[in-house]
């Protein structure tokens, strides 16, 4: 075990892990068709891209990272909030609707 | 140490990410996803942003999941989709390209510039040596109320936007009103 002990994760590492993290997202919003769950990887993606700025932050010496990645939440918080809330009505008109669905802005 | 603890918060954030997009149960998915936070908000206490850690469970699993589990309650698509069907057969295949080569280039620009990334900033404080433990919280809200105190502004008429917009958006259109 003692190699565990040697190795620290470097910035790389988590830089890496954040690249990983927004490929998949970002595969999701690709692959699935409920708006409910390519949401949920958008927020994967936000939180990939948070990941990253900590990283940075801390290898930087700059606190400007972590303020950034609060704004980020807090956009991120109203982004669900108008994007729930279209969701909603439009799945009130029609339900089951998938993306497809509602490729067109009439109703 | 820092190791284990990087090894075990990476696998909660891929398996949790994994499961978002491979589970046919938005519920499922929305617990896979509580998953993730939690991982990145272990990573977040390792980073010494142990403020944000807090606002990451606080806001993210506690707020935005249980949203995203109403919402699905609500509509009442609590129920697994059928995932094997794929009526655009080449979507998948061309999602994995985009997916690896957006991966591949981002893992190698970081790999490449590795050696860029200087210290330019005072630094981060951590806990000092007499103990006081909120100095990350100090400093994060010296730069929010000083450096950024306009753009906190703006985000809070933002805030206030966003829900006067939602509340407008989901009103129920009274039927025997005008209805156009």
């Amino acid at each position: 075990m003692s190699f565990l002990a040697a190795a620290t994760p470097t910035t790389t590492w988590y830089l890496i892990l954040a690249a990983v993290l927004f490929g998949i997202g970002a595969v999701g919003v690709l692959v699935r068709r409920n708006p409910l769950v390519m949401f949920m990887c958008i927020e994967l993606m936000l939180n990939a891209v948070n990941l990253s700025f900590v990283a940075l932050a801390k290898k930087m010496g700059d606190i400007g990272g972590q303020t950034t990645v609060f704004f980020v939440m807090v956009v991120a918080a109203a982004e669900v909030v108008v994007g729930l809330g279209i969701i909603v009505s439009i799945m009130r008109r029609r339900p089951g609707a998938t993306a497809d669905d509602i490729s067109a802005l009439k109703g | 140490m820092e190791l284990v603890v990087f090894v075990l918060s990476a696998a909660m954030i891929l398996v949790g990410a994994v499961g978002v997009i491979v589970r046919s149960n938005p519920v499922h998915a929305a617990l896979s996803l509580i998953l993730t936070l939690f991982g990145v908000a272990v990573m977040f206490v390792a980073q010494n942003a142990h403020f944000l850690a807090a606002v990451q469970v606080i806001v993210y699993a506690g707020a935005i999941v249980v949203l995203f589990l109403f919402v699905i309650m609500l509509l009442g698509v609590d129920r697994s989709e059928d995932l094997s069907t794929e009526p655009f057969k080449v979507q998948r295949p061309l999602a994995a390209i985009v997916g690896l080569g957006l991966v591949g280039l981002v893992v190698a620009a970081v790999v490449s510039s590795r050696d860029a990334i200087t210290a330019r900033g005072d630094g981060l404080n951590v806990a000092d040596a007499i103990g006081d433990g909120d100095t990350n919280i100090k400093q994060l809200a010296r730069s929010v109320f000083g450096d950024y105190v306009v753009a906190f502004e703006v985000t809070s008429v933002l805030l206030v936007v966003a829900v006067v917009g939602t509340v407008l958006l989901t009103r129920r259109v009274k039927s025997s009103g005008k209805d156009s």
